[in-house]
């Protein structure tokens, strides 16, 4: 989400993908989530810039693409860190030991709930059911599930991202 | 062992691709249906295999699809559900990951007896491996002609469409995941009217879960009989639990329905964590919990529903000794809190006070009469909130307080009653 970026920019990067995906729906409208999406994986996030791009490629209002962005939780709506830690807190990961786990990550990375470290590396969220309760305690970083987690995975975890680049938030 | 039919080739790496699906007899039952069948037939036999909607209510899938009325001359759609997401269900993810071949070939099939040429495959976002998957075999099907236009030389046409979700439990609730592919909020819509003669786009439409697809192949390939053969007779089928919790082998396992909770809790599930167990809850958070007591409980649904809870989306989970019952209903209570839409009073007002009321019990602050209170918000939410979210949430509750009253009321201490 930067700065530099104009309002015919964002078109033109999602002006011939956003025409694709219009055609898989009767309605432009029905594209509005996957264009979310789309710019999100361009970008890393959606704003106010995107979403009147989305709107003037589909040709709704913008307010429509806002109210959706601002629905659904997965739509990262402010700046979040180079890897989006995200730990089910649900109840079978609960009942193995999620909770402890986020308090592990909170002192390791020195933040709390939706925040992100300073150096901009990590953004830690508690999340709801990821479905993978068979893997309890289980966490999503960027877009890849890790399972069976306990302290030492975790740390170890949190070793390797902090060498790698982003990943494709797909 | 009993057979496994849906998750036969779990543990096959290549099971994902259709080399393998067509090698194990996969899209035969498609060319089964194509040849033999018209669609009334298909319907007619899914109704008397008693096939029953895998997604939580359990609702009869071949009646389902019979209200699409024959003479509307609206384009009919298909949409699948698989925005998984209540908490201790992961059977769904598994199949599509796995084997997504089953689903694909479970959608022509409704398609065609529904007569729909544009289905949609509502995946969660979180679950991006079961979107490549499905996206990879929806490929792969069309460059074989399972799918697009006169699929295998017939009449019959359809397209399959990826819908990806973005993180909101209720679009798991049919009309929200229809306002959801609109490109709305995810905010459930007054029934009537139902889906089948007004929803997606205000056309014709029937909702399905996966597994429930998953099961057609099947029940065409080898015959309705043979698919009603199996489970008890009003929930015949092969049928995916998902074990998680206090077990000592979490996972998911195909069973015939009927088994007791107590059975699959022991000799699936591996038996207690620690100890023993205390309580279980049988389809998803939204199920009531059983004491241990009452764990020989039939687990098909129409038992379960005459034992006042319900299959639902049959993730069992296993509460053992060491687990508090008030601080499992608070989370419990905290998630459908989390999730409610915000559409209706008493979901949103109610799960807010009865979230806020059993963190005080757990922190040691509560009150005389909060019990009395979280029963009383029970009772103004269950049966009086738009959808089954709030439902769900009250019955959870509710059992919580009626089986484990003096966990409660321990937590409810001398001192703070003084207080």
């Amino acid at each position: 989400m930067s700065d530099t970026r104009s309002l015919a920019d964002i078109k033109g990067d999602l002006g011939a993908q956003v025409q694709q995906i219009m055609s898989r729906y009767p309605k432009s409208r029905s594209a509005i989530m996957p264009a979310l999406d789309l710019a999100q994986q361009t970008y890393g996030g959606v704003d106010g810039l995107t979403y009147q791009a989305i709107a003037e490629l589909l040709d709704v209002p913008e307010i429509w693409v806002f109210e959706v962005a601002s629905f659904y939780t997965l739509y990262d709506r402010k700046e979040v860190g180079r890897h989006h830690i995200r730990l089910c807190t649900n109840l079978p990961c609960m009942l193995r030991g999620a909770e402890t786990l986020m308090n592990h990550l909170q002192q390791r990375l020195g933040v709390g709930h939706g925040e992100t470290t300073s150096d901009g590396k990590f953004t830690l969220s508690a999340v709801e059911c990821l479905g993978a309760c068979e893997q309890a305690p289980v966490l999503m970083a960027d877009a890849q599930y890790h399972g069976d987690l306990t302290a030492e995975k975790l740390d170890a975890l949190l070793a390797s991202l902090a060498e790698q680049p982003a990943e494709e938030v797909s | 062992m009993n057979e496994q039919v849906l998750l036969k080739n779990i543990d096959n790496p290549n099971a994902h691709r259709i080399e393998t699906y067509e090698a194990s007899g996969g899209y035969q039952g498609l060319r089964t249906v194509l040849r033999d069948f018209a669609p009334d037939e298909v319907i007619e036999e899914v109704k008397s295999a008693n096939l029953r909607g895998r997604g939580g209510a359990g609702f009869p899938t071949g009646l389902k699809w019979s209200f699409v009325p024959k003479d509307s001359p609206l384009p009919r759609y298909l949409c699948c559900n698989a925005d998984e997401g209540e908490p201790g269900t992961f059977k769904d993810r598994i199949l599509m990951e796995r084997d997504p071949h089953q689903l694909i070939e479970g959608m022509v099939i409704a398609a065609y007896a529904i007569g729909c040429r544009t289905a949609y495959l509502y995946i969660r976002g979180e679950y991006g491996l079961s979107i490549d998957h499905c996206q990879q075999a929806i490929d792969e099907a069309h460059a074989l002609g399972y799918l697009g236009p006169n699929i295998l030389d017939s009449e019959h046409s359809l397209e399959i469409h990826i819908h990806k979700g973005a993180g909101a439990y209720i679009c798991g609730e049919e009309t929200a995941m229809l306002e959801s592919i609109e490109g709305r909020r995810g905010l459930p819509k007054l029934k009537p009217p139902f889906p089948a003669v007004a929803g997606l786009y205000d056309c014709p439409t029937v909702v399905n879960n996966v597994e429930t697809l998953a099961c057609l192949p099947h029940l065409f390939s080898r015959g309705g009989e043979w698919f009603a053969s199996i489970g008890p007779d009003h929930s015949p089928g092969p049928k995916l639990f998902g074990i998680s919790g206090h077990v000592k082998r979490p996972g998911v396992y195909e069973l015939p329905m009927g088994m007791s909770l107590g059975e699959m809790l022991e000799e699936y599930g591996g038996g207690a964590l620690n100890g023993q167990f205390k309580a279980a809850i049988p389809g998803g958070v939204s199920a009531p919990m059983f004491p241990r007591s009452e764990f020989d409980v039939k687990m098909d649904f129409s038992s379960l529903a005459a034992a006042g809870s319900m299959l639902g989306s049959a993730g069992v989970i296993g509460l053992d000794d060491t687990a508090s019952i008030p601080v499992v209903a608070r989370r419990i209570t905290e998630f459908f809190n989390h999730e409610s839409c915000g559409k209706c009073t008493p979901c949103r007002e109610g799960l807010t006070w009865a979230a806020k009321i059993l963190r005080r019990i757990e922190a040691g602050q509560g009150q005389p009469g909060d019990v009395e209170q979280l029963e009383m918000l029970c009772g103004s939410i269950f049966g009086k909130s738009f959808c089954a979210l709030g439902d769900g949430a009250a019955w959870a509750l509710g059992a919580a307080l009626k089986h484990f009253r003096p966990e409660f009321d321990a937590l409810i201490t001398p001192q703070s009653k003084a207080g």
